[in-house]
């Protein structure tokens, strides 16, 4: 029997293809953000690579390093009809942007009484491992999934990056779409997704079916925990993982009929853990299901402390495989 | 500043004037209605400042679209924003504008293109570039309006704007309107260099400081931007000096601006400056002038009478417009 081929499609290449694929489809769907077109480079990482050359200059536009200008732009554009992706190259320069997020795009449907609204996706890219420090790699989802107006997703496997980008550009409100860096280049699938796929906004996928535990997870951490579940049916602990896919607004749905079914529940993300989604998955298990949880349920997150450079307190600092296996082994027993 | 070529006819002045009249009334009224309680709403009162916005929207067309801020409704109105809307808007009522969600600093009114009021400082302007862009990809010659105070002249979001609508070369005309106090902050005080229009120089984009409350000199500025930005020719910075009459927001007695200072404004008052130069210019006659005078006093009884005896939303209409999907029990 010949070995299954190597896998050698990439999150950044679907991501690439999502996007040239909704441009080609929708004349609305207009591209903004610093270095975006190809004299750039097509993006800082290249996830716009070759789309200023195929969709023309006044589409897909480079920006100044400006983050309210680029998201006044996109706000503005979406208002008049168009459908705006904006990156913002790192999450933690969304922080430079809060008051158009939060103040204007999350809030503009409502407050103008359904008169005007924001269809716009903005992309940005997070994640420890490159050593990055602490304004470079924060996980900020739990400030935006508060807010309400606005969606928060981060795909874990390039089938999933594909169909919830085309899913966001077609969604008529903000969407917030979480990148990780470090698993930009990871080849994980055989072939691109299909100009078709979507995967809907709202609907977690449940990665591995198991029965002794529940754990709820997204973006990397996601990745870890199917690692860390391979491990522990080695040891004879059958895991159900869960990709949230959405992180706002999250599919209750699903968890809670993955957790009235093993009876415990473990919350893994990279972001500190205090205050974090965690929190609110854990406060819903708790008033949905009290009475049938086997253990309390139990958070796995990045440390309360600004995300540090030196190599070991980088590994410190968040959780993997190893930590969410030893985890998962302490709930079970 | 010496009128240009676009100087306003005497049809566009007494436009002008009409539109001075509907806000001066509807400011009086608004104070009017707070005080003797009849309808609770916070408010930033533009009585002063009626020139520019009425010299600017007689440029405009519906279609061209407005950025404004919470001391707006004078932008609004002008603009043709209608008043029964606007008055349940303020009451908190159902047949308001935004259905009562978004209240006094978020009026909107996307027919006659008032797409957004903002309550925070200098924000209007970066939308307003994203509208811009979307007339330059529809091949539109429409325009897109910011305006906001000398306040906001300091703050970082502004220059981001004018800089990327700079090298966009965008459909937009930002429209400084200099009432020389920033919240409670004499003007001077808080920002560096002498006017707020040399700032444009620095973007290479036209900026010019004209007195506001001259509604010739205000109409010509705003004619000659449009005229640019409809030609695909850019951006342009009008610094609109003029002069607010009463506190920052109701309820504050403006104790900052010293007496004489107020005084001679009020002496200036640029909206009977206007009724009597047309007078005088033979272009409109007393009678006429007050028959149009009563007769937004009248549309505005029926307003606030549409208003207060509108329906109030309810609870539920919370979980409606957060999102296109309402939001399930």
């Amino acid at each position: 029997m010949n070995a299954p081929a190597k896998p050698t499609v990439t999150i950044l290449a679907a991501l690439n293809k999502a996007l040239s694929d909704a441009c080609a489809e929708d004349e609305k769907v207009i591209l903004l953000g610093e270095d975006l077109a190809d004299p750039e480079g097509g993006g800082i990482v290249g996830v716009t690579r070759g789309l200023s050359s195929k969709f023309g200059d006044d589409r897909v536009r480079s920006t100044p390093i400006a983050e309210q200008a680029i998201m006044g732009a996109a706000i503005g554009a979406s208002l008049a009809g168009y459908k705006p992706v904006a990156e913002i190259m790192l999450m933690n320069f969304t922080t430079v942007a809060m008051d158009m997020i939060v103040n204007h795009a999350a809030k503009l449907r409502f407050m103008s009484g359904g008169q005007t609204h924001v269809p716009i996706v903005i992309r940005t890219m997070t994640g420890l491992g490159f050593g990055s420090g602490g304004q470079h790699c924060d996980y900020l989802e739990a400030w935006f999934a508060h807010v309400a107006g606005i969606k928060v997703v981060a795909a874990s496997t390039p089938e999933d990056a594909y169909g919830l980008l085309r899913s966001a550009i077609e969604d008529p409100d903000p969407v917030l779409i979480i990148e990780n860096l470090p698993t930009y280049y990871t080849p994980m699938s055989h072939e691109l997704p299909d100009p078709s796929h979507r995967v809907p906004l709202g609907k977690a996928a449940i990665q591995r079916e198991g029965s002794d535990i529940t754990v709820v997870t997204y973006a990397r951490m996601a990745n870890e925990t199917r690692n860390a579940a391979a491990k522990a049916a080695e040891a004879g602990i059958s895991v159900e993982v869960i990709d949230l896919r959405t992180i706002a607004p999250w599919d209750r749905e699903t968890v809670l009929a993955s957790v009235r079914k093993t009876g415990r529940l473990l919350i893994v993300h990279e972001a500190v853990r205090e205050h974090g989604v965690g929190a609110e998955i854990a406060a819903v298990v708790n008033e949905e299901l009290f009475g049938e949880l086997k253990m309390p349920v139990r958070r796995l997150g990045g440390a309360f402390a600004p995300v540090p450079y030196s190599k070991p307190l980088e590994d410190a600092f968040a959780p993997n495989a190893a930590r969410i296996l030893e985890c998962i082994t302490q709930c079970v027993n | 500043m010496a009128t240009n070529a676009y100087g306003p006819g005497a049809e566009t002045l007494l436009d002008i004037y009409r539109r001075t009249a509907l806000l001066k009334a509807n400011d009086e009224r608004i104070r009017k209605v707070i005080t003797s309680g009849k309808i609770a709403m916070v408010y930033y009162s533009y009585r002063g400042q009626e020139v520019v916005p009425s010299a600017l929207s007689a440029c405009l067309r519906d279609d061209d679209q407005l950025c404004t801020i919470y001391r707006g409704i004078h932008d609004m109105l002008a603009k043709g924003f209608p008043l029964k809307e606007l008055w349940a808007e303020l009451a908190g009522r159902t047949t308001g504008s935004c259905k009562g969600k978004g209240g006094p600093m978020h009026l909107t009114y996307p027919p006659k293109g008032i797409m957004v009021t903002t309550g925070i400082v200098g924000s209007s302007a970066p939308i307003a570039n994203g509208l811009g862009w979307a007339a330059q990809l529809d091949k539109s010659d429409r325009v897109a309006i910011a305006t906001f105070g000398d306040g906001a002249s300091n703050i970082g979001a502004i220059h981001e704007s004018m800089n990327l609508a700079a090298v966009w070369k965008l459909p937009v005309i930002f429209v400084c309107q200099n009432n020389l106090y920033a919240e409670h902050t004499a003007y001077k005080k808080m920002t560096g260099g002498e006017t707020i229009a040399a700032r444009a120089a620095g973007y290479e984009m036209p900026g010019v400081r004209v007195n506001g409350n001259d509604a010739v000199e205000m109409y010509a500025a705003a004619a000659e931007a449009v005229a640019r930005a409809r030609a695909g020719e850019g951006p342009t910075l009008i610094e609109a000096m003029t002069f607010r009459f009463h506190g920052h927001n109701f309820g504050d007695p403006g104790e900052y601006i010293p007496k004489e200072e107020m005084a001679a404004a009020v002496a200036a008052d640029p909206v009977p400056a206007l009724r009597a130069k047309l007078i005088a210019d033979g272009i409109a006659t007393e009678d006429q002038l007050a028959a149009i005078e009563a007769a937004i006093e009248v549309e505005i009884d029926e307003a606030v009478e549409f208003a207060v005896s509108s329906p109030w939303p309810v609870a539920d209409d919370l979980r409606v417009d957060v999102f296109a999907e309402e939001i399930a029990r």
